[in-house]
């Protein structure tokens, strides 16, 4: 009898959990009632992402706790916040169409985006996606990671992934930048995660440059984040008019 | 079924017996002055259960035995007990129990109730989900104030010191192997930043809790011994249940000579 | 005394309809049983969740089709993840000591047979009583419904350390709902185990037949009754305890959270002033009495088994009543020796080892009694009289390990490790069941009117006997070597050639775990189809072998048994059979 009614009762739940899920994938569909994009006028918007100041000293990362970790590197490893390139352009900025964007609607891709635990270190660094699309989450290490990221307007998890174990699919149902992601069992290891709701968005590299392509002429307000000048990093808007087929030039500087 | 129980107990008590004296497993080697104080306490308590263990299962199982029913003519001992008898072995008990504890005061009393040496070797152990990581005060010999909104794992900044602007916290050295002298007192500082966690050294005899919000003391003089084995590296593991990564929560311990000390010290000092 | 026994048979009459007799049944022996079966549940789920326990932690890849059904995190795709591994030891420990070492020994066999052998026709509160089960059976249910929560369940162990469970999911997975989840069964027990403590406290003071005077209790009633007594002090300190966590989490309050704490990068700003080492004293304040909750009744229960079956009187009743009653007084004075390396004051530390030594005299003396009832008795090897010899093996062996750990020198270096695992799995988990199985056999016939089946409970305690030393009793070794306990996997190399041991141990908890099927068939099997049993198969002398298996509603038909003696009366010179029952008009020489 106990068990009956432990059952009866644990398989509401059970019911209730799955409506729950379901609820919040349906909430990261985009609004209906879309203008379409006419491809053959969209515009684009390039740029450059300088750092002004002096270059931070970047520590050597110690991983002596984890021999697995240690035993992928034959180089010392610097912490890769605060990293400016050699021409002091920055990498690791993530730009994106904060404003302007919201009267159109896009399809979330459904390819996913990966991102790679290698040697214990995040492979990107940053990644950007959309709101709703898959990522996908692998270990290269022969050691157990953690997956935490640390949203606030999404649901928070943290996760083990052991070596050898099944990829992590994951979805992130609102727009929120940046989702700091971190592994506690390895505390240096840090990503950062830009999730939009437009297709928009860049991650500067070596050169610290960026195209957002595909723009559909209007007034845009561009979002360039960077790692650089305190744990949550900083932020710098500028507003943008894209013309018909034009290539809009946009670039920032930040300081330390 | 008397005698098969007499049996099946004294297997019992013969297995478990031999596996102790014959140390199939025994204790891990012992690199800390204080440490064969606890395995000589350690000792002394085995092999006193051990005599009770062996007494009380052989005589559990001796009387099992002996005073099955066999279905004879025989009388049971009409007895409710022996108040003499309750006395000496409530006696005997309590100076035994209470002995072997008083015997064993000495030992805690070494770890704990005097304070480390002058002179010793000061470090600040901190753990977190789920690392340790130690900081030296440097030349100067002071430890930096540490600023709970400086801390920034992502930056190397696990304390949170503000380098620039604090004068004492410019030469700290921190790092993620506990590197210490051999045959010099060191006294830890273990504090925690998140929940509880545990700093233990199997080697060393050395466990201690570390809890957010304490600063616990505890002290040890590694010796010669620390040299001659596993190159002088040891494990520290936490044992404080502290989430998902608990099992591997460790760092390890780096026992050196006077010398390869200091040159250890000022390598980790040039990658902060 | 007279005038309250016909208040109390006349305060319910026999219920007629199904849900009053069986559901929500206000007669004692419906609510043992309720008690008892919550209890077989608990323990079934806590067998399979050490089960799959041993698997992991033997072999970590292997595939378990169905968890990854229960839990698509815990166990994606079958293989479970460290996180899940520490929820399911939570969940383990959780339900075998509350729901199972609390439950059956104490409110299930208590409820059942201490009215009955003090000769009352039910608790004194009877709608208490119900309550209580209720409450507690709501609680379980709180308990299970945290496997099914997305977060999963709790995976802080059945200590719930704060400030690891006081800052909600930050401090990772099942530290949200779950958490909460576990915090609301716990207060719900404490809450009923209250309530049954209450009743059991008043039944024995109040509701005793003509005769029966204290010193004429049998053990298992004094153990029932001390225990109540523990479980009033202690689960009410938990319940604070409990309380103030949910307070900690939802409410805002650091009761056990210090300022400044930094958790996966961010600053707990919320919260400060509080002292994790609080719930700490809190819990063992509650913790260890907890303990001799579980273990009393088991002794109270091998102590009249024993005696029973070595037809002989219970060696040094006195003294084991004595016994009894300084544990229990100890019991509240020891709880620090659980915190030797928590940061206590190292003075603290001293006094709470000097005080476990001192519980260890009792501990001794209650061994000693019992070698000494066996002693020139003539046994006869019942399944229950066979539990109760193991229960005694079993208490010397993991009570001996005590001792290591009572003094702090020694628990510097033993603290934490398997060691103190094989030393409270023998001496208040296994021991305690094997009172539990005594128990079981034992009155079987007067609950279910029915024996058991000897052959069958013989050959499941020979496999569970051997079984749980094969598990546990190389647990100490492994703690010798330093192995760690929650550690849901040996990443580390120094813990590589221990694996072959915890292989062995693995092997044997399969084969035990297997084993226990032979006592659920037979328990089933004989509820229906046993032998039926007569009124007093064991000869035995209390006053429930005076009433007819099962008893009538009301146990004594209306009338009030008359006490003529102790309860242990075997072997007496002179008598016509080789026991007295305590009812009987026949003389006993005076000793």
């Amino acid at each position: 009898m106990t068990i009956l009614v432990a059952a009866l009762f644990l398989a509401g739940c059970s019911k209730k959990e799955s409506t729950e899920t379901s609820s919040e994938e349906s909430s990261s569909m985009p609004a209906a009632a879309a203008t379409p994009i006419d491809q053959s006028t969209v515009g684009e918007v390039t740029g450059k992402i300088m750092f002004q100041g002096t270059k931070p000293k970047l520590a050597v990362i110690h991983m002596d706790q984890d021999p697995v970790c240690v035993s992928k590197h034959s180089e010392p490893v610097h912490v890769e916040d605060g990293e400016v390139n050699d021409d002091g352009t920055l990498p690791n900025v993530f730009v994106y169409v904060k404003e302007g964007a919201e009267k159109y609607t896009f399809a979330t891709p459904t390819d996913a985006v990966t991102l790679d635990q290698n040697g214990c270190m995040y492979k990107p660094h940053v990644v950007g996606l959309m709101a709703g699309q898959t990522l996908h989450i692998v270990s290269s290490d022969a050691t157990t990671h953690n997956i935490h990221p640390l949203p606030k307007d999404n649901r928070e998890w943290n996760e083990s992934q052991p070596p050898g174990a099944a990829p992590l699919d994951k979805v992130f149902a609102r727009p929120e930048v940046m989702i700091p992601v971190k592994c506690n069992q390895h505390p240096w290891m840090r990503s950062y995660i830009g999730v939009v709701n437009n297709p928009f968005y860049f991650v500067t590299g070596a050169d610290g440059t960026y195209t957002l392509k595909g723009l559909p002429p209007g007034d845009y307000t561009i979002e360039a984040w960077t790692a650089i000048g305190g744990p949550s990093g900083q932020t710098q808007d500028q507003k943008v008019t894209v013309s018909p087929k034009g290539t809009a030039s946009l670039d920032f500087t930040f300081k330390s | 079924m008397g005698l098969a129980i007499a049996l099946v107990i004294t297997l019992i008590t013969a297995a478990s017996v031999y596996i102790f004296a014959a140390h199939v497993w025994w204790l891990p080697v012992d690199i800390s002055t204080h440490g064969a104080g606890i395995d000589r306490q350690f000792i002394l308590t085995l092999v006193f259960c051990g005599v009770i263990f062996v007494l009380a299962q052989l005589g559990l199982a001796l009387f099992v035995w002996k005073y099955r029913d066999r279905g004879d003519k025989r009388k049971v001992t009409y007895s409710h007990g022996n108040n003499r008898l309750e006395a000496t072995w409530t006696t005997a008990a309590a100076i035994l129990f209470i002995g072997l504890n008083l015997m064993g005061y000495r030992i805690w009393a070494n770890m704990h109730f005097t304070g480390a040496a002058p002179g010793a070797l000061q470090i600040e152990v901190q753990g977190q989900q789920f690392a340790y990581y130690f900081r030296y005060a440097g030349p100067d010999g002071k430890f930096g104030p540490l600023h709970v909104d400086k801390v920034d794992d992502a930056t190397g900044n696990f304390f949170g010191l503000d380098r620039d602007h604090d004068p004492d916290s410019k030469d700290d050295i921190v790092t993620a192997t506990l590197g210490i002298p051999v045959n010099r007192p060191v006294e830890l500082l273990l504090r925690s930043k998140d929940v509880g966690h545990s700093f233990y050294v199997r080697e060393l005899r050395v466990q201690q809790d570390m809890l957010p919000g304490l600063e616990i003391p505890i002290h040890f003089t590694a010796t010669d011994e620390a040299l001659k084995h596993q190159n002088g590296r040891y494990e520290i593991v936490c044992t404080q249940l502290c989430g998902l990564g608990h099992y591997k929560m460790r760092a390890f311990l780096q026992v050196m000579t006077e010398a390869d000390f200091e040159k250890w010290l000022q390598q980790q000092a040039a990658s902060q | 005394m007279a005038e309250m026994h016909a208040e109390v048979a006349h305060a319910h009459h026999a219920p007629t309809n199904f849900i009053s007799k069986y559901i929500f049944s206000l007669d004692h022996k419906v609510i043992g049983k309720q008690y008892y079966f919550l209890a077989l549940a608990s323990v079934v789920v806590g067998i399979i969740l050490s089960v799959l326990m041993r698997l992991h932690l033997v072999w970590p890849d292997v595939h378990i089709p169905w968890l990854s059904a229960l839990s698509p995190a815990g166990a994606p795709g079958g293989v479970m993840t460290p996180e899940y591994y520490l929820s399911l030891m939570t969940m383990h420990g959780t339900l075998m000591v509350f729901f199972v070492l609390t439950t059956a020994p104490q409110a299930g066999f208590g409820n059942y047979v201490l009215p009955i052998q003090i000769g009352a026709e039910d608790m004194a509160f009877p709608r208490l009583n119900m309550l209580s089960f209720w409450t507690t059976f709501l609680g379980f249910v709180v308990l299970m419904a945290a496997f099914f929560v997305p977060d999963g369940p709790p995976l802080s162990g059945w200590t719930a350390y704060a400030p690891l469970t006081a800052i909600g999911s930050i401090a990772g997975p099942g530290e949200g709902m779950g958490q909460n989840l576990w915090i609301i069964s716990i207060a719900l027990f404490c809450v009923g185990s209250l309530m049954g403590a209450l009743n059991f406290i008043a039944t024995t003071l109040d509701l005793r037949t003509r005769g029966m005077k204290m010193s004429r209790l049998p053990l298992c009633v004094w153990a029932w009754f001390i225990t109540a007594i523990l479980a009033l002090l202690s689960f009410a300190v938990l319940f604070a305890a409990a309380v103030l966590l949910m307070l900690d989490r939802v409410g805002g309050t650091s009761f056990f959270v210090p300022a400044g704490l930094i958790v996966s990068d961010r600053v707990l700003s919320n919260h400060s002033g509080g002292a994790p080492l609080l719930w700490q004293h809190l819990f063992w304040f509650f913790g260890h009495p907890e303990v001799y909750i579980a273990i009393l009744p088991g002794m109270g229960i091998t102590s009249h088994v024993l005696s029973t079956f070595s037809r002989k009187p219970i060696f040094g009743y006195k003294a084991m009543v004595g016994a009894m009653m300084a544990i229990g007084f100890l019991g509240f004075m020891v709880w620090g020796h659980h915190m030797f390396v928590s940061g206590m004051s190292p003075y603290s530390g001293f006094a709470f080892s000097v005080m476990t030594m001192a519980i260890g005299v009792p501990s001794a003396i209650k061994t000693f009694n019992w070698l000494g009832t066996l002693w020139g008795g003539k046994i006869r090897f019942t399944t229950a009289m066979l539990f109760a010899i193991g229960f005694v093996s079993l208490f010397v062996s993991g009570g001996l390990s005590g001792l290591f750990l009572a003094q702090p020198a020694v628990d510097v270096y033993l603290h934490a490790t398997y060691f103190v695992v094989g030393h409270f799995h023998l001496v208040m988990g296994v021991a305690a069941i094997f009172g539990m199985f005594a128990g079981t056999f034992f009155w079987f016939p007067k609950m279910f009117g029915r024996m058991m089946n000897e052959t069958l409970g013989k050959i499941h305690f020979w496999i569970t006997f051997v079984g749980v030393y094969c598990i546990f009793m190389p647990m100490h070794f492994l703690g010798v070597t330093g192995n760690v306990r929650r550690y849901s996997t040996f990443v580390d190399d120094f813990l590589k050639p221990l694996i072959p041991l915890h292989e062995f141990m693995s092997i044997a908890a399969f084969i035990t775990a297997g084993a226990q099927l032979i006592f659920l068939f037979n328990l089933f099997w004989s509820m229906f189809k046993g032998q039926k049993a007569t009124e007093n198969p064991w000869e035995a002398t209390s006053l429930e072998w005076t009433i007819p298996s099962p008893p009538p509603f009301d146990n004594f038909a209306g009338k009030h048994p008359v006490v003529y003696h102790g309860p242990y009366e075997f072997g007496v010179p002179g008598a016509a059979k080789d026991y007295i029952m305590q009812d009987s008009h026949e003389t006993v020489p005076a000793t």
